[in-house]
Parts: structure tokens; sequence; C-alpha cells
């Protein structure tokens, strides 16, 4: 299927996150595609960006925005979408990653791609993207701990990604190792997972459209505590399936064990959908607490979770005729 | 007719008192300086959980500390600490289920009943209620042998508490676990202290001669 694109606008090169967060509002407000209207009002918006302090840092990225996947709701500013973060090679508190992956250097990097496909090796960054056009996705992200966020990722298909690979009919599962340097992530010196973190997806779940490999957010490359350089977004899921600063992917014929699932078997399953009905041992799972919006709100709304965290149209077929409360 | 004892006493209980709404205090500058966090009901809900954790704790080591000290004052200062611990309990719980849950409060009771975590912390504060409420000196004199019995409840809505905070931690989090773990101990110090110690030592002097 042929997707309508628009010319490549890296939006907060234009756009401070306040701006952004505004204009996005006022153009839904509005009910007019926030695509269309960038791409035509663009640059006359330089004048108006102001360093913002708290606002995004990092390199700038150039990207596409398909706006067919874009989350209607409120973004995540900036400022909280990088300053509470669940990373625990940086430590467990929600503050300690944006606090400890200082010294993390994510660059240069390389991936390795091993198991069932035809072509396998150590792969550059770069060589791994090059033939990728970046999009901008804008992401509902909801956390096992019942809070989420809105966020916009930039990223690539990961499907796209993975088929160039050639995976061979053996390979059923797409297995994601986060990177295991204990002299830049301090937390990686405690056994709070069985390091290093591993994540994976049944295949035609890693080759369905919405699932990403995000190389940045807001427009810019991933800061050290968001995942950097190369993160796994699987937006119908749990927060946690999307491993960070992925160093291998891997595919496997039988189900491979999970960090999180090991440690808590009956909590983390290995699908972890977002399931309103399923819930936590400990938790219900059928609101969370949603932090968004500009700031004005001093206490995070709580909200209905959806089923699939909202992309049940597109995702719920891959489940047909599986119990979702057994396969948890 | 006031003796020196007296003011000290009534010093001290001014500055307790006063030291006893410093986390309050705290809290609500942070609020205010929207220093909380990008979640600032997660944020409150820990500390107000862990001052009144902290009070009932202190209130526990209030009977030790008189035995050890042997000076009988620190009693005076019990029933303050205990209607704090209530206090940040009750903010805690109103945390939770007015700013926390809001529109969905609902959700309390399939938390109640279905969450041992939540079962036990709420049974710690239900069952500080009767106990608050029975904290006057009337309510002492009415009550007589009874108050003391009463206020026994003390001792598992301590453990309660502890298992409470045990209990929340998500699993396979070792270090996590490790503050609920002191906690946990210092209650069981704090229990053990009241154990008849020095009666089953003489018996056992006894014995041995
Ligand atoms: C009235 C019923 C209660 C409810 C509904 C309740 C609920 C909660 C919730 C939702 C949390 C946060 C869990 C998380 O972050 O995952 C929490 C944490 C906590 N609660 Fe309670 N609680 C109650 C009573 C109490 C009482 C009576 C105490 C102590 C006397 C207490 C002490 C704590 C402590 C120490 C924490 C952990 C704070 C931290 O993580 O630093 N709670 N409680």
């Amino acid at each position: 299927m042929k997707r309508f694109r628009i010319p490549p606008i890296p939006s907060s090169e234009l756009t401070p996150e306040p701006v952004y967060l505004q204009r996005r509002r006022f153009l839904r407000e509005l009910g007019l595609s926030a695509p269309l209207l960038l791409a035509g009002c663009g640059r006359s918006d330089e004048a108006a960006a102001v360093p913002e302090p708290t606002g995004p840092t990092g390199a700038e990225l150039q990207a596409s925005r398909p706006s067919r996947w874009d989350a209607k709701d409120a973004l995540t500013s900036w400022r909280d979408a990088t300053q509470y973060n669940n990373y625990y090679e940086f430590g467990t508190g929600k503050g300690d990653p944006a606090r400890n992956a200082g010294r993390f250097k994510p660059r240069p990097w390389t991936v390795e791609i091993a198991g069932h496909a035809e072509v396998i090796g150590r792969f550059d960054l770069q060589d791994l993207l090059k033939p990728h056009a970046l999009e901008e996705r804008i992401y509902r992200h909801r956390c096992v701990e019942a809070w989420s966020m809105v966020i916009p990722w930039v990223g690539i298909p990961l499907g796209e990604c993975l088929k160039r690979f050639k995976p061979t009919s053996r390979a059923k599962y797409v297995a994601f190792t986060t990177v295991n340097r204990p002299e830049e992530m301090p937390g990686l010196a405690y056994d709070v997972l069985a390091w290093p973190y591993r994540e994976a997806l049944r295949i035609d779940e890693a080759m369905h459209p919405l699932a990403i490999l995000a190389v940045g957010l807001y427009g810019r490359e991933l800061p050290n505590q968001n995942g950097a350089p190369l993160r796994l977004i699987v937006p119908w899921k749990y927060g946690f399936k999307g491993a960070k600063s992925i160093v291998r992917i891997e595919f496997w014929e039988r189900q491979p064990a999970t960090s999180w699932n090991l440690a808590g078997p009956s909590e983390y399953g290995f699908y972890s959908n977002v399931n309103p009905a399923v819930d936590h041992p400990r938790w219900s799972q059928a609101s969370e607490r949603r932090i968004a919006g500009s700031g004005t709100s001093l206490f995070a709304n709580r909200v209905p979770t959806l089923p699939f965290n909202g992309y049940a149209e597109e995702v719920a077929g891959l489940y047909a005729g599986m119990d979702l409360r057994a396969n948890y | 007719m006031s003796r020196p004892a007296d003011i000290r006493l009534v010093i001290v209980k001014i500055v307790l008192f006063a030291a006893c709404l410093l986390p309050l205090a705290g809290m609500l500058w942070d609020l205010q300086q929207q220093n909380l966090g990008p979640d600032p009901v997660a944020a409150l809900e820990h500390r107000s959980g862990d001052w009144a954790l902290r009070l009932l704790l202190i209130t526990l080591a209030v009977t030790p500390l008189r035995q050890l000290s042997g000076v009988a004052e620190v009693l005076r200062l019990r029933r303050m600490l205990g209607l704090f611990a209530f206090f940040y309990a009750s903010l805690h719980f109103a945390v939770y289920l007015f700013i926390d849950l809001g529109g969905f409060w609902r959700q309390i009771f399939s938390d109640i009943f279905k969450r041992p975590f939540i079962t036990v912390g709420f049974l710690a504060w239900l069952l500080l209620v009767p106990l608050a409420v029975t904290s006057t000196r009337g309510m002492m004199r009415r009550l007589g042998r009874n108050w003391s019995r009463l206020h026994r409840l003390v001792y598992p809505i301590g453990l309660f508490a502890v298992l409470h905070y045990v209990w929340l931690v998500k699993s396979g989090q070792k270090i996590a676990v490790r503050e609920p773990l002191v906690y946990l101990a210092i209650y069981l110090l704090l229990m053990a202290l009241r154990l008849p110690w020095r009666r089953w030592l003489a018996a056992l002097r006894g014995k041995a001669a």
C-alpha cells in the first residue's frame, strides 16, 4: 500500500516545544490536519523559535509525518518525557536515568543481527537506518505501572528493517538485547533484572507497521535516558517491551526468555499487551495517570485504559482466537 | 502552679508539634513550587506514606525509650506522635482516593479486596481510627482498663503498615525492597524490646543456680 508522504520537515527545527504543543492543539480545534498545515506554513515560524531552557536538545532529525498513526491526545512535554523514565540500567528511580546517563556513549554504535536470517552480522547503526526514511509517529506510551505519556517518536518501521535481513521460515520470534556496559550504566551493578536486558516479539508482531525502531523524540536524537541511540517502540504493549539501546537483534525459532518475565512470570507476561481487563496482581490496569499537557494542570489526569492501548483496530487481529487472559 | 519540669515539657511539645508539621510544609511548598516532578500525585503518595509509617514507628519507640532511658516524661509525647501518624496516614489515603483515583474512586473497592498491599494498608488505617477517636483524656478515663487493651491494636497496625510497604514493591526488584525491609527490621526490633527479657534472664539464672 502506498502511503501519502509530505516533504520531510523536522518539526522541532521550526517549533519550540510549547509552540509545538499549542499549535497542535490549535490545529486540532480547527479540525485541520497538522502535517499539511505545517508543510504549508513551515519557515515563517522560525522567528518565533526562542530557545527554551527545558525544551528539546540534541541533534535535529529530518522526518516525514504520515499522520494516519498520530494519536490525537495532548502531548507529554519534552521535559517530562526525558526526566521521568524507567531505565533500570541507570537506576531504579524515575529521575535516575536523566541523572546517571550522562556518561553513556551512544556513538559509535553497531547492531548485531543474528539467528534465523539469511543476512546476519554486525552493522553500523547508520547503515541499518540508511535505506529508510525517518517518520514521526505520535504514540500513546502506557507503562505497566499505570501511568502513560503521549510522545512524538522519530523512527523507522521495524518490519521493513527486519525484512532486509531475510528472516527464514524458522524465524518465529525476534529478540532485542540492550547494551551491557557497567562502566557507563551504574544500575548494572545491582542484579535487579537478568542483565543484559532482553525483550522479544512474535515475528508477526514485529512485522506490524505500528512497531518502530525509534532514534528520536520531538524531532531530536534520543537522549541517553530514553534509550539512545536505538530503541524499540511497540505502542500496543506495556512500555517495558520496548528494549532500549539495542545492540543485538536475533531471530529465534522458540519463544525467547525475557527479562521482566523472568523476574516475575505471574506479573509480566511475554505478550504484555495493554489490557484494562487483566489487572496486575498489585494494581488495576483499568485506568492510568496521563502525564501530559503543558503543565497547566497540577496533577496528571486519570484516564481509562483502552484495549491494546487504543490500537485494537490495528492489532487485535494478531491475537484472533487467543485467550488474552491466559496470554497476558 | 507550674514547675520548671512542666514548662520544659510544654516547650518540648511545641517544638515536636512544629517538627511533625515540617513534612506537610515540605509537601505543600514543593507542590506550590512545582518541585514534585512529572508525577506529583505519586510523589505526594510516597511522601505522606513514608511519614505515616515513620511516625507510627516513632510512636512505637516511645515505650522502649522510656524503659531504656528511665525518663518517664517521654510517655507524654506519645499521643501527639500517634495522632500525627494518623494524620499523615489519612492524608496519604485522601491523596490516593481523591487525587490519584479521582473520578475512578470506585476502584478503591476492588483495590481493597483484590490487592493484598492495599488490603493491609487500609486495615492499618481503619484500625487507627478508633485509636485516634479514643485518644482523649476523657476517653481514657471512660474506657479504663479497656483503653490499654484497645490501644494494643497498634502492634498489628504497625505490622500491617510495614507489610503494606514490603508488598507494594515490584517483584524482582531486590534493591527496591531494601528500604521496606529496613522498616520491617525496625518494627521487629521495637517489638522485641517489649518482650520480658529481664524476667526470662532471671528465670534462666534461677534455673542455673
Ligand atoms: C488507607 C489505605 C491506604 C491506601 C489505599 C494506600 C495506598 C498506597 C499507594 C497507592 C501507595 C503507592 C504505591 C506505589 O507507588 O506503587 C502507597 C505507598 C505507601 N504507603 Fe500506603 N496506603 C494506605 C495506608 C497506608 C498506611 C496506614 C501507611 C502507614 C502507616 C502507609 C504507608 C505507605 C508507605 C510507607 C508507602 C511507600 C512510600 C514510598 O514508596 O516511599 N499506607 N500506599
